[in-house]
């Protein structure tokens, strides 16, 4: 039961993304993420093992801290403050936020038999990798789609626990890797498209383009 | 194997030598390296092919279908010993040829020699696979060598296109080859019956195309006269010499897993053997560029190895033993002939390009008094790809005709395509023999036609000796025919096993044959020296003069008034103009008094001008409406993502 508090606080967070348009309460929700993230492994089945604790300390630490930090320092650097003009406005991207979970939980227990622990698990893992793709296509700032990345790789992590129930640390580590070389690349290049062209719009990048 | 597998380590090690070695005297220690590989790795290949004895080993290898299983037996040590020796030798001429320039392409030339040897003596499907890529792309790398020369780029891209469509092919032919056993170990391909894999017809198809696309069958030709005159010469050398005969060794092996060749597969080669040899040399007449012209040669010589075979798969199909063993046999010892011909000419023709700096025969003329041994040794590749005695090219020549002459009965099915062999290889003889007479007479002999060629130089020691050592080897292999049916004895046993029974009476029939032209002509050469020789102390110490042509009176002869290439290959290239489609910029004066005019003529390859030019255009323009998706746009590619995402998640729910 206690569970499916930690979706709700999911689903709740998500929406919260594709609602606001502060880059600050972006960073917020997915550090909130990045907690919940590490509190799951809690959930699974068996024993508390040493590798559950490991694995939510470093989620932990890494998502709900790290990340956050060097992106709001990306922010600070690049002195962007909102995601104005995104593609996609906030109340149809709330309305496609509810088409994508009535999606995903349409989708998720049939392709992914349900866990032992929650059967919600695919359908989650699915709307948040949903979420961050969504916030790749619709927001212009290379910030907001690096936000969008972090968001996706926490469906993937949701993912990984869904389908590999008894020995994800593997698998969880190699996306932290991903994730935190992502991040660092991203936070170079941001600050480097600022320099370079005074804003951070990535749909006028396309002059780059051979 | 043992000194094989020190070859191949020690060839790469030495390649890559040159690397991490940025001196001048490091090309040095990596020709000596290769040099030192190719001669311990000729030992196990000349001992397999002398006793007919075969050997492999197998590594573990952790691919899947993959394993490291390499071997020697006859047919494989036939197309090492010339891969060995061919490169051997032109590695030691580029050492002088590129004086130390390009460093780093001894590193590829290298890994082609090492992928070459690998290729040939692979025995599983994947490994065979990965020398054959290695070779493509080292190759690659060595033909865009002079990468800031357009012409350069171009014909890289064009060879690698085509490579890999070859490539493609043989891909799907290893995969259906498979389809029943599982395995890609040659071992299981041995025996497979055609119904347990796939049509045989299809396999066929696949590996004609495949191999044929190295091997460089004509219209499936075009990268060789780009990527040829592109390379540095020594490369060329090799590229064309050996390289383009894996195509050949790749039929030769896959083909006998496919169960009993029908008449057909012999129609077709032939059929393949007379597009290639005719339109090769017709084209090859029309080239003005040295290595160009001989670029096109090679595909004429591709030409005359598949009719060989096809004449060979004649009597297969047919049960005839001497038309198997003299139609194979020739193909197979045209492969080490070409080898030895085609590395000499190559050779030559990159002294005169080093000498002179051009290719371009018009600019050429009167080198054989300034290269002599260069001149002389090109004269004696001149002679042998012509198919003349007493040098190697006639043999394999010979034995093809040989073949078709035993096949002729006015009942037997295959007599028209036999005829046809027949009068095909003697167009293609006289028709070499017209265009190297041009080569050598436009390049060699007159006037100097231009600055370049007037301070033309004899090459040194490191060029001369490779082209005198395969001039040698074409002319003993003309002398002495016994030593090289010897060699091909035992490949032609493992070929058609079950024909070897009367295989030794072949052979030896046309031994006495051929060892009776050799010989005559031996001595009609022994009697023209012999009488030069007397000519000479007649003339000792009285002198004649020496004195310009004879010009009809005219008062300023110049030497731009000699025969060009053009106006010498004239009389033939007009007869087949249909086919060349030679375009003729500018025209000769025709009044009375002529006036200042000029005329040039281009021959690009009809393939290519009326078949894959507007062919690519078509796929070009077809894709070039794709571009729309690419524009840049980040988010939209994401949109892709998901998009394909979502569809694969509907897909697979579709199927439970």
């Amino acid at each position: 039961m206690t569970i499916d508090i930690l979706w709700i606080l999911f689903i709740v967070s998500n929406f919260f993304l594709l609602g606001s348009s502060r880059l600050h309460t972006y960073i917020r929700v997915i550090s909130l993420q990045g907690f919940l993230l590490s509190v799951l492994p809690w959930f699974s089945e068996g024993p508390v093992s040493g590798h559950i604790v490991a694995m939510s300390l470093i989620n932990g630490s890494t998502k709900g801290i790290l990340f956050p930090w060097l992106l709001s320092q990306a922010i600070r650097r690049a002195e962007v403050r909102r995601e104005i003009e995104p593609f996609i406005g906030y109340g149809s991207s709330l309305f496609i936020g509810l088409l994508g979970l009535l999606t995903s939980f349409w989708i998720g227990n049939r392709l992914i038999p349900p866990t032992a622990t929650s059967v919600f698990t695919a359908a989650m893992a699915l709307f948040t990798l949903f979420v961050g793709l969504f916030l790749i296509m619709s927001r212009r700032k290379a910030i907001t789609q690096a936000l969008g990345y972090l968001v996706m790789e926490n469906g993937i992590s949701i993912l990984g626990m869904a389908l590999l129930q008894h020995d994800p640390v593997v698998v969880e580590l190699g996306i932290l890797l991903d994730a935190f070389a992502a991040i660092f690349v991203m936070g170079i290049i941001m600050f480097h498209i600022n320099q370079e062209f005074d804003h951070m719009d990535t749909d006028r990048l396309n002059q780059l383009k051979d | 194997m043992i000194l094989l597998w020190t070859s191949l380590v020690l060839m790469i090690f030495s390649g890559g030598l040159s690397l991490f070695r940025r001196h001048p005297s490091s090309p040095r220690w990596s020709v000596a390296g290769l040099v030192t590989a190719c001669l311990i790795g000729i030992v196990p290949a000349v001992h397999s092919l002398w006793t007919g004895a075969s050997s492999e080993t197998r590594l573990p290898w952790n691919i899947p279908g993959g394993a490291c299983h390499l071997g020697i037996d006859p047919l494989t040590a036939f197309f090492l010993i010339p891969i060995f020796l061919l490169s051997s030798l032109a590695a030691v001429y580029g050492l002088e040829y590129l004086q130390g320039k390009q460093p780093v392409s001894w590193f590829f030339y290298g890994l082609l020699v090492a992928a070459m040897v690998v290729t040939v003596s692979a025995r599983n499907g994947i490994l065979f696979l990965m020398g054959w890529e290695i070779m493509t792309l080292s190759s690659f790398f060595l033909v865009t060598a002079e990468h800031e020369k357009r012409e350069a780029r171009q014909a890289g891209w064009t060879y690698l296109v085509a490579a890999h469509i070859g490539t493609a092919f043989l891909l799907v032919l290893f995969l259906l080859l498979s389809r029943s056993s599982g395995s890609m170990d040659f071992d299981s391909f041995k025996g497979l019956s055609p119904s347990e894999t796939a049509p045989a017809w299809l396999l066929f198809v696949c590996a004609v195309i495949g191999f044929g696309t190295k091997a460089g069958f004509m219209p499936l030709h075009i990268w060789l006269p780009e990527a040829h005159p592109a390379a540095p010469s020594h490369v060329s050398a090799v590229m064309s010499g050996v390289m383009i005969k894996t195509g050949i060794y790749g039929l030769l092996r896959f083909l006998f897993y496919l169960g009993a060749p029908s008449p057909w597969w012999g129609w077709t080669f032939i059929g393949i053997g007379l597009t290639s040899g005719v339109i090769g040399v017709l084209f090859a007449l029309a080239q003005h560029d040295l290595k160009r012209l001989l670029a096109y040669h090679s595909v004429e010589n591709i030409g005359i190895i598949a009719l060989g075979m096809g004449v060979g798969f004649l009597g297969l199909s047919g049960g005839s033993t001497p038309l198997a063993v003299l139609g194979f046999g020739g193909a197979v010892l045209h492969v080490l002939n070409h080898a030895l011909f085609k590395g000499l000419l190559f050779l030559g023709a990159g002294a005169v390009l080093h000498s002179t700096h051009t290719k371009d025969i018009d600019h050429l003329g009167g080198l054989l008094k300034k290269m002599p041994w260069t001149g002389i040794s090109f004269l004696v590749g001149a002679v042998a790809i012509s198919g003349l005695p007493p040098f190697n090219g006639f043999i394999s020549e010979f034995m093809i005709y040989l073949g078709c002459f035993k096949g002729l009965s006015p009942v037997h099915p295959s007599t028209g395509p036999l005829i046809a062999a027949m009068t095909g290889l003697a167009l293609i003889g006289g028709l070499a023999a017209a265009c190297f007479s041009k080569a050598f007479g436009i390049v060699f002999l007159g006037e100097p036609r231009s600055a370049h060629a007037a301070g033309a130089h004899e090459v040194g020691m490191p060029m001369k000796f490779p082209m005198m050592f395969l001039a040698g080897g074409c002319l003993l292999i003309g002398i002495f025919p016994t030593l090289a049916l010897r060699a091909i004895k035992h490949p032609l046993a493992q070929l058609i096993p079950n024909l070897a029974v009367t295989l030794n009476d072949d052979l030896s029939m046309a031994e006495r044959a051929l060892s009776m032209i050799s010989w005559s002509a031996g001595a009609l050469i022994g009697l023209i020296l012999l009488f030069a020789l007397g000519y000479r102390l007649f003339w000792r110490g009285r002198r004649g003069g020496s004195a310009p042509t004879w010009d009809c009176g005219y008062a300023f002869p110049s030497a731009r008034m000699q025969y060009t290439a053009s106006s010498f290959a004239q009389p033939l290239t007009d007869l087949f103009s249909p086919l060349l489609r030679s375009e003729q910029i500018g025209s000769p004066g025709k009044d009375l008094f002529p006036k200042d005019s000029h005329l040039v003529t281009e021959t690009p390859d009809v393939f290519w001008k009326e078949f894959y030019r507007p062919v690519l255009h078509r796929i070009q323009n077809l894709l070039a409406r794709g571009r729309i998706l690419q524009h840049g746009r980040l988010q939209l590619y994401v949109f892709y993502i998901v998009i394909t995402l979502i569809a694969v998640f509907l897909l697979e729910m579709r199927n439970p």
